[in-house]
């Protein structure tokens, strides 16, 4: 057997050993995702039990580096560990905007004491994160943002409003972008860290149509913020912004994976209609839209499969997670209107314990933002087109 | 295994892709057409083909070949379809070669060094109404003497009219729709009995119907078990298709390429039309579109490289999602060119016309999303 191999089957009987069974059940509603933070809350001691074990082994980063509270694993492991969690569908153990985007620019762009101040606690869940990138006048146009931050002795002061800050009201910390010169756009931009119970901080959480308030506006009141807090050079934190969107879109584009484990669009839809004697979905209209959207979910997940190889090789096109974003983004939105078409009257329910609170009803509309939030759609088309594509004047 | 190619595959695209395109560019296909070519291929290209290597790839190296894969003969397959190349590749060096891996070796013997040597074409008589549906095989094979009768017809036989072997799906038992009960032979050229007529599809391509009127055959004929070569069929039928996905990915893939520079060199209202919005969007999903083809289809090829049994699977998605996807992309390339896209002069049509070919063959998109369904329990 090769290494890999021994670390394959050695992952695999730690994590029959170690993941509680009810952390190998499909997640049923948002209350089942675990995202951490200074003060945690767990649907179950088990949910605890899952990330304090994978957090022991680095496992909740299993690429960091080992000195920043990562397994430090290679390519190849990260992928058989990601592999054997899906085969014995493991849930994630913790869900982490520290993790999926920030981590990246702060292992990239990150002072040597702002990595040990940060990432460790990133890696374990006890900080929660929330991004502060749009403004109401800074949506797809982002980077015509206006939050500024002026100079005051070894601080900075900030002012403005961010918009669409997902979970901002139970975040510990905030990257965040600002202005630190009018004159010019893209190069008058900056970004800062800092704690979101510093004095003038506040934050409001937006209704949203599926009856949740996952995103905030959150204003900035003459907030102090050390100047050590500044991510890469002041005015270059367009570059960090980029390099941090690339990492959200890939975030965003694995809802096109499904969410793992649970049964099947054809099976929900086979429990919801019925079959005909052969097996076959007793709706053969929605069995074709069901089924040849499933070549595209399938191709997908090998698109998401070589994407991460070519990525750990440094051989994807920097503009890649544009068209990972879109595809993704899209596909997740097929999926749910195809699970509430095979669902009927029943997926309509929006109060009702046996629906879980309208989980599902909520999740297809919480996944019309999906291809609006992280760039829109279209804007990803525009960097296909312009980068990868080579259009004129796009 | 990561899924992108290794340096050993990554080497032989270095060495098919610009082969391909010097030795066999459109204007070949186009010249062959243009002549009236009744071969389907360029003879002097195939002899090519066996010096490069390519006929013998997928053979064993201990009959002679040099022992590759699927990924493999898709680097070459995906390459004949970037350029159009009429090629007895798909059906010799894949279809007939996987067929054969589950002969005798006396079968293997006779035909896989010829095979390798460019001197042996094949063919796939396994279709035979208008749509791909290889359990329906009313062609029967009836004991006789010491071998077989074959009686029936065959269509949508890619070189019928030219191959010295055929590899036929008889029905040996069973109903007619039953997987069980068919059995596949090794038909030589020119058996007693066997006519066929060579008809040119939409893409220029040359398809044969053939007609067995009580041909004889050996006993030894047989490849595989009797009444059981589904499973060889099978066999055969997933590398073929996978090797299609891969034509077809090519296909697509030469399209874009001439749409996106149609797109940056052609000028209306003072600019060029590749910097209007409407046609950027588009374009990007079609690239997005293949991207995910390509994925797909390499993943089937790694899948039955491997022996995995997941690869079943992976073929349905690579034949239906690259259909897809190529279809898409070569009626917006028609779209995008205009006008000139209409016109025979310009290729972009040939990509359209070879696409819906190659989307047919082998079952089309529909018929391999129904499959998943089926396997998926719905």
């Amino acid at each position: 057997m090769s290494e890999l191999d021994d670390f394959r089957a050695e992952t695999r009987a730690w994590l029959e050993g170690n993941c509680p069974a009810e952390m190998r059940t499909p997640i049923r509603s948002d209350d089942d995702v675990c995202w951490g933070g200074r003060n945690p809350t767990f649907s179950s001691p088990e949910q605890k039990l899952w990330l304090d074990r994978m957090a022991e082994r680095g496992w909740t980063v299993p690429d960091w580096p080992r000195d920043y509270g990562g397994g430090g694993l290679s390519p190849a492991e990260s992928k058989a560990l990601r592999e054997e969690m899906a085969r014995l569908g493991c849930r994630s153990p913790l869900y982490s905007f520290g993790i999926s985007m920030l981590g990246p620019a702060l292992l990239k762009y990150g002072t040597e004491a702002q990595k040990q101040d940060h990432l460790p606690k990133i890696a374990r869940g006890q900080i929660r994160w929330c991004q502060g990138y749009s403004e109401p006048n800074a949506g797809s146009d982002l980077a015509s943002l206006a939050t500024s931050a002026e100079e005051d002795g070894d601080d900075f002061i900030v002012n403005g409003q961010k918009v669409w800050t997902s979970y901002a009201d139970k975040a510990d910390w905030i990257f965040c972008l600002v202005r630190t010169d009018k004159t010019v756009k893209q190069g008058g931009i900056s970004f800062l860290l800092f704690d979101m119970a510093s004095p003038g901080v506040s934050t409001r959480p937006i209704l949203l149509i599926s009856g949740y308030s996952p995103f905030c506006e959150t204003f900035f009141d003459d907030v102090r913020v050390p100047k050590a807090n500044l991510l890469g050079e002041r005015d270059k934190g367009w570059d960090v912004a980029k390099y941090l969107l690339g990492h959200e879109r890939e975030m965003i584009s694995a809802m096109g994976l499904g969410t793992g484990g649970g049964p099947s669009l054809g099976k929900i839809a086979v429990e919801a209609i019925g079959a005909e004697p052969d097996g076959r979905l007793d709706d053969p209209v929605l069995r074709a839209r069901i089924a040849l959207f499933e070549v595209r979910a399938a191709a997908f997940r090998a698109m998401s499969e070589r994407f991460l190889d070519e990525l750990k090789a440094k051989r994807t096109h920097p503009a890649q997670p544009s068209m990972m974003k879109y595809v993704g983004t899209e596909l997740n939105k097929q999926r749910h209107e195809l699970m509430m078409a095979a669902g009927g009257s029943d997926a309509l329910e929006w109060e009702s314990d046996r629906s879980h609170g309208g989980a599902g009803a909520r999740a297809w509309l919480r996944t019309k933002a999906n291809s609006i939030e992280g760039g829109t759609s279209e804007v990803q088309l525009n960097i296909i087109a312009k980068r990868i594509l080579a259009l004129p004047g796009a | 295994m990561p899924l992108f190619h290794t340096d050993d595959q990554a080497m032989l695209l270095d060495t098919a892709r610009p082969f391909l395109a010097e030795q066999a560019p459109v204007a070949h296909m186009r010249a062959l057409r243009d002549a009236d070519d009744r071969t389907g291929f360029d003879p002097a290209l195939w002899a090519r083909f066996a010096e490069m290597g390519f006929c013998g790839m997928l053979i064993d190296e201990a009959d002679g070949g040099l022992g590759l894969g699927a990924v493999e003969a898709g680097i070459v397959l995906e390459e004949i379809g970037r350029n159009l190349t009429p090629s007895p590749f798909l059906a010799t060096a894949v279809g007939a070669v996987t067929a054969l891996k589950g002969g005798s070796r006396d079968q293997r013997a006779r035909w896989l060094p010829r095979i390798a040597a460019g001197e042996a074409v094949a063919a796939l008589a396994i279709d035979e109404g208008g749509k791909h549906r290889p359990n329906r095989i009313a062609l029967t094979a009836a004991r006789s003497g010491n071998g077989f009768t074959l009686r029936g017809t065959k269509r949508f036989v890619a070189h019928g009219h030219v191959a010295d072997l055929l590899i036929v799906a008889a029905r040996t038992a069973g109903g007619s729709d039953e997987p069980d009960g068919i059995t596949l032979f090794a038909v030589d050229k020119g058996a007693a009995g066997l006519t066929a007529a060579a008809d040119r599809l939409a893409d220029a391509s040359l398809s044969a119907q053939l007609r067995f009127d009580d041909v004889q055959v050996d006993a030894d004929a047989v490849i595989g078990e009797l009444d059981g070569g589904w499973a060889g069929l099978t066999r055969t039928l997933d590398a073929v298709r996978t090797g299609a996905a891969s034509e077809l990915l090519g296909v697509g893939t030469g399209a874009m390429a001439r749409t996106t520079d149609y797109l940056q060199q052609r000028k209306q209202f003072g600019v060029a039309i590749g910097s209007f919005q409407a046609l950027q969007h588009r374009a990007a999903h079609l690239y997005s579109e293949l991207e995910i083809a390509r994925a797909a289809v390499l993943k089937a090829q790694q899948l039955l490289d491997a022996g995995d049994p997941a690869a079943e699977r992976a073929v349905m998605v690579a034949k239906a999602m690259a259909g897809l996807a190529t279809t898409l992309v070569v009626q917006e390339g028609v779209q995008m060119h205009g006008g000139i896209g209409m016109t025979d002069d310009y290729d972009i049509g040939f990509f359209m016309k070879r696409a819906r070919v190659l989307a047919e063959l082998f079952g089309d998109s529909d018929f391999h999303a129904d499959r998943l369904a089926r396997a998926s329990g719905y």
